[in-house]
């Protein structure tokens, strides 16, 4: 998780990630940012993201992101 | 059958009456019977190809669904005997034959688009090159194309992809596959609709209610008064200076800026109120297309607010898939270790912004000034990406200013102008005119004095006429800023009171009979967005 919040507060240094529920919903992070981020997460966590789990559930909170990481590392 | 014209206000009341008395079960067969009828009317020669898109757009998402169930049963009996890896490896595989069956679709239903739409500029800038280099210049076909082709088009291909992801359900019966296709409120300037949102509606029973009919009503008539009062009227001025672009440089070109703007805010945002208010009066939703554009303060904002459903089929489409390919993540990882971190991360995302922004361009025509249109935008929204921090800065160095009304008012004002100054590439249809004619505004001083010295009133409409559009544009200000205000739309809240929902429609419908396409020296044109 630590390698995580790392990756995102990155991308946006005055968000607290730890606690933000709403990164999609409340436009802090967009199409462009998101992108960004998958790049580094398929690099740093060794996982593919596939387009089809582009959705706003997954990339809402720093919790949901590591959810989804796992999940596709455990199939 | 344009939506501007009596033959689609029979056609429309003659389908809403039809579509309330038949069995529920059979509402869904009135819609369809309805759309091809409707499709017909444009053309007969239209009719092959989406019904061609139809059906192997049918075949394609059912055998990707049996490829799929067959994957999950073999799973089901051999879970025993396959370990993670080798259950892994199984599904790598089906899946990569799903997005060949996938990509079978694609072909056949973008290469009918790309054939119909983009030989003949495809052509004329081969004929271009040979004309530098020497050589016999290539004759060029003069292709039909289908009206709406690009809007069903990609609503198909999102229904193929979406099921290809497993987003949604294959239609299993085609005639259902064939009313998503084909529902004729949305067929020829959209909304690009998801098949997971829109599918069940079309077929779900529907009630005649008051609460679904009235607001429908009220929002169809408040479409046409945007279309045949404000966009048409305004069109007369913008035609008017177009015509000469040796007479009308300087303040005429920034009045066309601001006239255009209003022009294709009224033309398009009432061609989808039309469309979404025939949806509402059948009880099905369809989806918005617009939420308030000009309060925008940045082009990425904008771009969030204009054609919402364009710019998502894009973003969902075509920037994600081709940001993550592998091939763009090898770029990356080799720009980073070449070029540096900033730089390498960036590469991803830039390419495929240029990317999709060219291809958005592409969709809109076949020709260089939507291409450079598309450009453009792109530029303008990457310039302000790099700009951030220094917005951020701003923000911060100068808190009360920066979150005062008086800077949003002037952020909005300039997302306005910038865009608006872009678009005129769709009115004058030639890039180096556009170009020219924007910088007159800095040194016609002739196209200036003309102007000042009441010029706009030599533009085809009378001050009469003036003050009608000027009403209008205060109507949609006051409408959209009501409708974002208070939890229900204007128009529900208008319905809950009869008197004031059948006087609203009372004077609307009058005041397009009065100032409209209807009344003298007026002429009822396509949607805009009919040609894309």
């Amino acid at each position: 998780m630590e390698k995580l919040i790392e990756i995102l507060t990155d991308l946006h240094p005055d968000v607290d990630f730890a606690t933000e529920e709403g990164l999609v919903d409340n436009g802090i992070l967009d199409s462009l940012d998101i992108v960004t981020l998958i790049t580094e997460i398929n690099d740093k966590f060794d996982v593919s993201i596939p387009a089809e789990e582009i959705i706003p559930e997954n990339f809402n909170s720093a919790a949901a992101l590591m959810a989804l990481i796992e999940r596709l590392d455990e199939e | 059958m344009s939506f501007a014209s009596i033959s689609f206000i029979i056609f429309l009341g003659a389908t809403l009456l039809l579509y309330y008395l038949v069995p529920k079960r059979a509402q869904w067969w009135v819609l369809l019977a309805a759309s091809y009828i409707f499709y017909f009317a444009a053309g007969s020669w239209y009719l092959p190809f989406i019904v061609f898109t139809t059906l192997s757009s049918y075949a394609i998402a059912r055998l990707m669904a049996n490829n799929s169930r067959r994957e999950s049963a073999y799973i089901a009996e051999n879970r025993e005997n396959m370990d993670k890896d080798a259950r892994k490896a199984y599904k790598a595989g089906q899946k990569k034959k799903r997005f060949h069956i996938l990509l079978v679709g694609i072909v056949l239903n973008f290469g009918i688009l790309a054939v119909l739409k983009y030989t003949g500029f495809a052509l004329h800038n081969v004929n271009a090159l040979i004309g530098v280099f020497g050589g016999v210049k290539l004759g060029i076909p003069s292709l039909i194309l289908p009206l709406g082709i690009s809007f069903y088009t990609f609503q198909t291909m999102g229904y193929l992809i979406d099921v290809y992801r497993g987003k949604t359900e294959a239609e299993k019966n085609p005639f259902r596959l064939a009313l998503f296709v084909s529902f004729f409120p949305q067929l020829v300037q959209g909304p690009i609709s998801r098949h997971s949102d829109l599918a069940s509606q079309l077929y779900a029973p529907h009630k005649a209610e008051w609460g679904n009919i009235v607001p429908g009503m009220i929002r169809i008539c408040w479409g046409f008064f945007k279309k045949l009062v404000v966009a048409d009227t305004v069109m007369i001025v913008i035609k008017e200076i177009i015509s000469d672009t040796g007479k009308y440089g300087g303040a005429y070109v920034l009045f066309l800026i601001i006239a255009y703007s209003v022009e294709i805010y009224a033309d398009f945002t009432g061609g989808i109120d039309i469309t979404i208010g025939i949806g509402e009066a059948m009880g099905i939703k369809i989806a918005e297309n617009f939420n308030r554009p000009f309060a925008s303060t940045s082009t990425k904002e904008y771009w969030n607010r204009w054609h919402i459903t364009m710019g998502s089929w894009f973003t969902d489409y075509i920037f994600y898939p081709l940001s993550i390919t592998k091939s763009m993540q090898k770029l990356s990882k080799w720009s980073r270790a070449h070029l540096g971190n900033a730089v390498g991360k960036r590469v991803p995302v830039y390419t495929a912004t240029i990317i999709t922004w060219f291809l958005t361009g592409l969709w809109h025509g076949a020709s260089w000034n939507f291409i450079v249109w598309g450009l453009l935008n792109c530029l303008v929204i990457l310039i302000s990406q790099e700009c951030q921090p220094l917005y951020n800065k701003l923000n911060k160095r100068f808190p009360r200013l920066t979150k005062s009304a008086f800077w949003t008012l002037y952020l909005r004002a300039q997302t306005f102008m910038l865009m608006g100054t872009i678009r005129i590439l769709d009115v004058y249809r030639n890039v180096p005119v556009t170009f020219k004619m924007l910088g007159s505004i800095f040194y016609d001083g002739r196209g200036w004095q003309s102007f000042l010295s009441g010029g706009m009133l030599s533009l085809g409409l009378d001050i009469s006429a003036f003050i009608v559009v000027a009403v209008g544009i205060l109507l949609m200000l006051a409408v959209s800023e009501i409708s974002s205000r208070g939890d229900r739309p204007l128009k529900n809240r208008l319905a809950d009171k009869p008197l004031a929902a059948f006087g609203c429609m009372a004077v609307l419908i009058f005041a397009i009979l009065i100032f409209g396409s209807y009344g003298i020296g007026f002429d009822a044109s396509q949607f805009i967005y009919t040609q894309f």
